[in-house]
């Protein structure tokens, strides 16, 4: 169980997240939602210790994260994966390396230094990409693959890790529809196969229905709504997005809408590597 | 007009404009100001230091020193006016082998000091200002002392030899390498590195794996150029006895054997233009290696 207690986080004066209260079960299929700006990654980089927090805590299984300094954090950091919008692997690296960095937590100082990975850690990387069906790309420099294909090995790399919970700062916000669909499943199957707990920022509503089985909505720094799918109606959503009800509409069923044209520029459009 | 971009109303263009030149205009005054200021030390240097056109008038005596050190030879007897030209041979090739010894030594210690040094100055990687502030300014006083005075130093207290010549360029080159190669450091992708951090890698596994293999086709070529730079340096270093052609330079130009020197001087400039076309392929190659997608 994750319990986030009051967290806030400052930039100078600027509150990007604010006073945030959450409890999150062991399983659970979180959606982070809200326009870009809201705090949600600055929530998820919180959680991993990558940003530091300005107030509150986080507990997790009732020891605080927060305090957590040296080796504890380290170890911390590798129970709490996460998985980035641009895969923040390493280029220049090969694939199954980079899955392999999954392990470094957990590995002896000169095993790192000297590459020489053990057997049952190279065969653990190499499941990982199997289960992705990119086994076969292991000896390719990372940054050759495809954008679908890099994130599979990030999430390969997470897996390693072994965490308990899975953090996902818009894990498909550089990819094409169809990688889109292969990253959320691999996701979906993590958390119902090993339970893991998976908390996944979104901007796309209908990915967050079709995939969370809870969501929670973010607007300037604070939690404004925190619910089941089911739950968000167009009112909160216009609330979240600041949209008028008629693209909220959009945004849910384009098809239904009809008649209202979409804007000139394709929703689509994945910014360039 | 463009088809695919609409035609704004004058007035919001022109205020669109108007607010564009208000935020460029600082920028571009600075970069006046900056034109301006160094046009200005430069006449006040030149003018400080008195390097005035005047002087040139001596260029005659520079060509009569030319002229003499032109050996005679004749075309009747090439081949012995040649090895009689290069009398010594033998005693300049060794020393001038001594020469690239002392440089390639003195880059080698140099680098691997500057490489231990550099992500310690880098401020992406060492959050703590104080231990940044102490290495960046180790590594400058490395550097701004020049390895003529550290050679001079150390021959007087390690005498005569290549030895002090080889430390005194190993110093001079951690202080310029580390800087190199922290600037190097400080301009990587950090996406990486912060890859590495959220799987909880320790600070130097994030080095191993997340920055070194970014950094590492960029250090090795600077550290050659390092070493073309060095060679040419370690052939002043004999001036002071450090070791290598430079004393036996010195000699000649003292003793006004003007042929010795010519010689010399050419054995000198055919081996470092020989080691710049290499190493500058090296270096090429290993840049475009970088460049791979
Ligand atoms: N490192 C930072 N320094 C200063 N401001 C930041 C930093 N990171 C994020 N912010 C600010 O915090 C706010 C929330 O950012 P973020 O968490 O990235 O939002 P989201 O992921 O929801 O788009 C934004 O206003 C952003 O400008
Ligand atoms: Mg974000």
């Amino acid at each position: 169980m994750l319990v986030i207690d009051g967290l806030t986080c400052r930039f100078g004066s600027k509150a990007a997240v604010s006073d945030v209260n959450l409890e999150i079960g062991q399983g659970a299929f979180i959606g982070v939602i809200g326009r870009s700006g809201a705090g949600k990654s600055t929530l998820l980089r919180m959680v991993n210790r990558l940003q530091d927090s300005s107030a509150g805590r986080i507990l997790f299984e009732g020891s605080d994260v927060t305090a957590l300094k040296g080796r504890e954090l380290r170890l911390w950091r590798a129970r709490a994966a996460m998985i980035f919008q641009q895969f923040n692997l390493v280029g220049r690296l090969d694939v199954l390396t980079n899955v392999l960095m999954g392990r470094l937590s957990t590995m002896a100082g000169w095993r790192a230094m000297s590459k020489s990975w053990s057997q049952e850690d190279k065969a653990v990387a190499l499941s990982a990409l199997e289960q992705f069906d990119i086994a076969n790309l292991a000896a390719q420099r990372a940054d050759s693959l495809s954008g679908g294909q890099q994130q599979r090995v990030a999430i390969a790399r997470a897996l390693v890790q072994e965490p308990r919970l899975i953090l996902a700062d818009e894990p498909i916000a550089s990819l094409d529809p169809r990688n889109t669909k292969v990253v959320m499943d691999a996701l979906l199957r993590i958390n119902k196969h090993f339970g893991i707990t998976v908390m996944c920022n979104l901007h796309s509503l209908e990915l967050a229905r079709t995939y969370c089985d809870r969501l929670v909505g973010m607007a300037g720094g604070k939690v404004v709504f925190d619910g089941a799918p089911s739950a968000l109606t167009p009112a909160v959503a216009r609330d979240l997005y600041g949209l008028e009800a008629g693209e909220v509409m959009d945004l849910e069923a384009p098809v239904a809408a009809g008649g209202h044209a979409p804007a000139a520029l394709p929703a689509t459009a994945a910014p360039p590597r | 007009m463009s088809a695919t971009v609409p035609t704004l109303p004058p007035a919001q263009a022109e205020a669109l404009a108007a607010s564009y030149d208000a935020a460029t205009a600082t920028r571009r005054l600075r970069g006046l100001a900056v034109a301006v200021v160094v046009a200005g030390l430069m006449l006040f240097a030149g003018w400080f230091a008195e390097v005035r056109p005047a002087a040139f008038a001596n260029i005659a005596n520079f060509s009569d020193y030319l002229a003499k050190t032109i050996p005679s030879i004749s075309a009747q007897t090439p081949r012995a006016d040649i090895v009689a030209w290069y009398w010594d041979l033998k005693t300049w090739s060794r020393l001038l082998g001594e020469t690239l010894l002392m440089a390639y030594l003195g880059t080698l210690l140099g680098a691997i000091g500057g490489f231990a040094l550099c992500f310690l100055a880098s401020a992406n990687l060492v959050r703590n200002p104080v231990l940044r502030f102490a290495v960046r300014r180790y590594l400058e006083f490395c550097r701004t002392v020049p390895d003529v005075v550290f050679a001079l130093i150390f021959v007087f207290a390690f005498g005569l030899g290549p030895v002090p010549g080889v430390l005194a360029l190993a110093i001079h080159t951690t202080g310029a390498l580390g800087k190199l190669f922290a600037e190097v450091v400080e301009n990587i992708d950090m996406k990486p590195v912060e890859g590495l951090t959220a799987t909880g890698a320790t600070w130097m596994q994030r080095v191993r794996f997340g920055v070194l293999p970014q950094v590492l086709s960029n250090f090795a070529s600077y550290g050659l150029l390092r070493f073309e730079i060095n060679v040419r340096g370690a052939g002043v270093l004999g001036f002071v006895g450090a070791g290598g052609i430079g004393q036996e330079f010195l000699t000649a130009i003292r003793n006004f054997y003007y042929t010795d020197v010519s010689a010399i001087l050419l054995m000198i400039i055919a081996t470092v233009i020989t080691i710049d076309l290499v190493t500058e392929r090296i270096r090429h190659r290993l840049l475009s290696l970088d460049q791979r997608p």
